[in-house]
């Protein structure tokens, strides 16, 4: 197969134009198609459709109700109840003491830091904004995955219903999101709230059921002789005991929602994410910068207050124990709200001193002054002027030759080379590349898939773009394994370094992707290069860490056995170590894959000319055909490499016994 | 035949592991071995099992790991549905109750303890005792005064408010004990209770469980890997191989008149000397001899002084004070040093 695909290639030239592209005529109008099927569902009842709109509709305002409620008590939008505005020292001070409840002071300092600095930095709005829409969607997305965990979990042709949606859901670009979202509810927060938490179900549906399903069943048995009902049994037994899974999804879906709130910018939803790509867009990198620092604490805080709650246990207490005592987080929360809420609202009237005349004598004043709210000349950002020091930084002579040199390198050696490469080769020939590695990986049904998908794919009508969307993310890959494996390796040699290796890297992971685009736009502008080293900085992350996790999951007996048998270190890096981590590393690249399709979609709003930019366009209308059509061929061509690298890794641990 | 004392009734019953074990059963010729079972894609976890539990008996299942006792008891139970046979408690056969009924059933008259706990981590000792009671709708009042009586019944008061994970091994199997006493049942199943537990707590913990017993005398079933549990504890003991069970009968008998090859090499390692009671060895028509009579509850081996130097062919044996027979003295002086009985 291989060897047709190749012998193609190199005939190209005399190839009849039919061979090397697939014909327009050929192209089935997928998108029109789609439309009307849409339409149908969408349109008016009284035209004789589905009318699904008037359903979503009526949820838009329940919803719209609910985000409001949340706006006004967050950031102080005019609406029910008219609370207005919590004061930041309130937020604050509560979730400092929760990070205290959950962990220990070491997280009420980040919980606390955290929101004092978007206090300060002047961002506080725009993160409430942010916040608001997390605070809906996640109980949301929490409770509806939670419920469809459970039915998944309790009846068999569900979960298989479900199982490849899922797994489609996890590829899906978030454009195929956005529209429909958009087409269904309103713009603004709403649809935002709704693809968020549409994006953020599927992890929550899968802990769930697996949660449930390791529950002992000797715990089980316990239930059922105690006289449980089906009922008892799931709300006494399963649940409770099911609780670190059902924990871990809560975890996945906060930072989820995270992540896609950020991302929502794309379709008009206002907050931290949308000043970012604004900011970043007219190259004000200094401001870029602070936003970029408010989310990163932002998900870190999140990620760990949600961390520590699923490793919290429950501790007794001696019997006598008063009430407060019991429960003195709730107590000291209760009273710091209440507190930070009087102190807030005496300061109001306060005197105003601006940032820029804060000196030693006049920061009571200050300090008093900024506690009901930090007003635009209070804020301590340096914003304006760190714009113009990296503008500096980046004009110094040295500073502009390297980034010049690398990207001159890299464009014309490397990416503008092995794109025409890939642009060069006939649709066929890649199609049948693609199923002999599928083939040769997966076996049978892998290889299948991928002839089958690819074909799809070509069908659809975007071959150029999807091709450049596969360069761009082979290439990040590519390079990631470069970078990532050697110091993965290097890292693995001790437990302590390996440990924060993967420390660092569960951090990373957290953060949301627009952040990655932020240091690659500092260096390199918005170019081709761009694209591929934010890509590559995202997709090291899972590579670094599965490598880490496969050498040091080899066993003892094994490194010592080779060590015994006077193995050096690179023999038994080589022959023992890399061998049998292989199956996690393989993985560990199916995420970057996965990884990388993601953000080379994101990659497009710094320019890019795959199927991202495409999908964009789609965003300004209601082409949810085309919307899907280009979506759909992201979809096929990450589930075939997802499909057969899965597949290899499951049969080559099987094979070592490692299963 | 079950007479009026019998509280729990087996008849041939069947439990299949595989994908169509009703079906297969049916269609099973007669004297199919657990081997040929396999080959045809089941599991035989019980293989045609006849017994009776009669009331206020200690049963003491045994047999080594993958032999089936926990499927049986599951069966007892109904944790398991039965594939074929019946098994009726106390007069009904519990295949036939509806859902309702079973879980009156488990609500009021059986308790379980497991082997590794099966303790619910989110609840403290007191309310994973009090849960039986919670789940049948009894007042907080009630079930907390029940429950914290159980709890002291079982020593571990002053822990009440604990986690299981805060508690050792030993005190949370007592929590699993405490759990299923909390309801007062009348069937008690144990599920190698104590074989996740130290030795040396383990001696301890059936030494605590013979106390219960003593002072609620209810149906057991015990179920045990380890011999000496087994002589410790039991009225009467079931030896389990593949499914089926192989013996059914008194420590006495087990050890002295072995029914198949297997429980023969599985008591060969004990000391039948310490099992073996007088009474048992007692022959009719043996003559009393002179000499004071022994009882006929003592082991043989706390007799092994008087044994090896009496003099006399055969020793008196009494029961609860009147003399009822003699033993020969070379049938004690046999199962004394090991001979063949
Ligand atoms: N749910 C099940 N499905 C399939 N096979 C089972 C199941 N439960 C038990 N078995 C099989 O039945 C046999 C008896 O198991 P078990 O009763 O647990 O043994 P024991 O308690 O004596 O160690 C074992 O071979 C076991 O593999
Ligand atoms: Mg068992």
């Amino acid at each position: 197969m291989l060897g047709v695909a190749v012998l193609l290639t190199v005939l190209r030239p005399w190839l009849p134009a039919g061979l090397v592209r697939i014909p327009e005529a050929w192209l089935l109008p997928w998108r029109d198609w789609i439309d009307v099927a849409f339409e149908f569902i969408r349109g008016d009842r009284e035209e004789g459709r589905f009318g699904l709109i008037y359903i979503t509709r009526a949820l838009s305002g329940g919803l719209e109700f609910i985000l409001d409620a949340v706006a006004n008590v967050l950031y102080g939008k005019h609406r029910w109840p008219r609370i207005e505005q919590l004061p930041w020292p309130v937020i604050t001070g509560c979730m400092a003491v929760l990070g205290y409840a959950l962990g220990c002071w070491r997280l009420a300092l980040l919980a606390g830091g955290t929101f004092l600095w978007a206090a300060l930095i002047g961002q506080w709005d725009l993160t409430m904004e942010t916040m608001s829409v997390i605070a809906v969607a996640a109980p949301f997305a929490f409770t509806i995955g939670g419920l469809l965990g459970i039915w998944s979990w309790k009846s068999k042709r569900v979960e298989e219903t479900i199982k490849p949606l899922l797994l489609v859901m996890q590829v899906l670009p978030f454009f195929s999101y956005l529209l429909p979202a958009v087409i269904f509810f309103k713009v603004g927060p709403t649809a935002a709230t709704v693809a968020t938490i549409a994006y953020a179900l599927p992890p929550m549906i899968l802990m769930t059921t697996l949660g449930l399903k390791k529950v002992s069943p000797e715990v089980i048995e316990a239930g059922k002789m105690s006289g449980c009902s089906s009922w008892q049994m799931l709300r006494h037994v399963y649940i409770p005991s099911a609780r670190t899974e059902i924990m871990v999804g809560l975890n996945q879906v906060i930072m989820l929602c995270l992540a896609m709130v950020v991302l929502t910018a794309a379709i008009g939803m206002p907050g931290l994410g949308a000043k970012l790509l604004a900011m970043m867009g007219s190259f004000k990198l200094g401001r870029s910068l602070e936003i970029g620092i408010t989310i990163v604490l932002l998900a870190v805080t999140l990620d760990r207050l949600s961390k520590a709650w699923v490793v919290k246990q429950p501790e007794h207490f001696e019997k006598g124990t008063p009430w407060w005592r019991r429960n003195i987080y709730l107590v000291v929360g209760i009273a710091s709200f209440v507190g930070l809420y009087l102190l807030s609202w005496v300061s109001q009237g306060l005197s105003n001193v601006n940032f820029e005349d804060l000196t030693w004598s006049n920061a009571h004043q200050y300090a008093g002054g900024v506690l009901d709210e930090v007003k635009r000349k209070q804020s301590m950002t340096q914003g304006r002027a760190l714009d113009g020091q990296i503008k500096q930084f980046l004009a110094f002579d040295w500073v502009q030759s390297t980034t010049y040199a690398i990207r001159y390198f890299f464009n014309n050696f490397i990416l503008i080379p092995s794109e025409k490469a890939l642009l060069f080769v006939p649709t066929p020939a890649v199609i049948l590349a693609v199923t002999a590695l599928a083939l040769g990986l997966g076996g049978f049904w892998p290889g299948l898939l991928a002839l089958v998908f690819f074909c799809i794919v070509a069908e659809f009508g975007y071959w150029d773009r999807a091709m450049l969307t596969l360069h761009s993310v082979f290439m990040a890959t590519f390079f990631a394994f470069l970078f990532g494996a050697p110091l993965a390796v290097w890292a693995a040699r001790h437990e302590a370094r390996a440990r924060r290796l993967i420390l660092l890297c569960d951090t990373f992971q957290t953060f949301p992707s627009y952040v990655y685009l932020l240091p690659a736009v500092m260096l390199f502008g918005i170019s081709p290069v761009t694209v591929i080293i934010s890509i590559l900085i995202y997709t090291m992350v899972p590579v670094m860490r599965y490598t880490v996790e496969g050498l040091r999951g080899v066993p003892a007996e094994m490194v010592e056995a080779a060590e015994m048998s006077g193995a050096t270190r690179s023999q038994k890096l080589w022959k023992v170590q890399i061998p049998l981590a292989m199956p996690t590393i393989a993985v560990g690249l199916n995420q970057a894959l996965v990884f990388a399709f993601f953000m080379v979609i994101i990659a497009e709003f710094i320019g890019t000319r795959d199927l991202g930019q495409e999908m964009r366009k789609t965003l300004a209308g209601t082409h949810l055909g085309w919307n899907f059509v280009l979506g759909f061929s992201v979809v096929f061509m990450a589930l075939t490499f997802d499909i057969a690298i899965n597949a290899w890794a499951e049969r080559r641990r099987k094979i070592l016994g490692l299963a | 035949m079950p007479s009026e004392d019998t509280v729990i009734s087996c008849r041939n019953v069947w439990k299949l592991f595989g994908p169509h074990p009703e079906k297969f059963l049916k269609s099973m010729p007669d004297g199919m071995g657990y081997d040929e079972i396999a080959v045809a894609g089941y599991i035989a976890g019980v293989k045609d099992v006849t017994l009776d539990v009669s009331r206020g008996e200690m049963l003491v299942i045994m047999g080594l790991s993958g032999s089936g006792k926990s499927t049986l008891v599951r069966c007892l139970s109904r944790l398991h549905e039965i594939t074929g046979g019946t098994v009726e408690v106390e007069g009904t056969d519990i295949g036939g109750l509806s859902e309702r009924d079973l879980i009156e059933l488990r609500r009021n008259k059986m308790g379980m303890v497991f082997q590794s706990f099966g303790l619910l981590p989110h609840r403290t000792v007191l309310e994973n005792v009090a849960f039986p009671l919670e789940m049948r709708g009894q007042d907080r009042h009630a079930r907390r005064a029940r429950a914290l009586e159980v709890v002291k019944l079982v020593g571990l008061e002053g822990r009440e408010e604990y986690f299981p994970r805060e508690l050792s091994g030993g005190q949370q199997q007592r929590v699993g004990i405490a759990r299923s006493l909390a309801i007062e049942p009348d069937i008690w199943f144990l599920d190698e209770p104590f074989s996740a537990l130290d030795p040396l707590i383990r001696r301890e913990m059936q030494d605590e469980f013979l106390r219960l017993q003593e002072m609620l005398g209810k149906t057991i079933v015990f179920i045990t890997h380890d011999f000496d549990e087994a002589l410790r504890l039991a009225d009467r003991i079931a030896i389990m191989k593949n499914g089926a069970v192989e013996q059914i009968d008194t420590p006495d008998q087990i050890v002295l008149n072995p029914a198949t090859e297997y429980v023969a090499k599985f008591t060969e390692e004990i000391d039948k000397s310490r099992v073996v009671h007088a009474g048992v060895l007692v022959e009719e028509g043996a003559h009393p001899a002179g000499g004071d009579p022994v009882d006929a509850g003592a082991t043989i081996q706390s007799l092994a002084r008087r044994i090896v130097n009496d003099s006399a062919d055969t020793i008196p044996v009494a029961r609860d004070g009147k003399v009822i027979g003699a033993m020969p003295r070379a049938k004690a002086l046999n199962v004394l040093l090991g001979g063949a009985g």
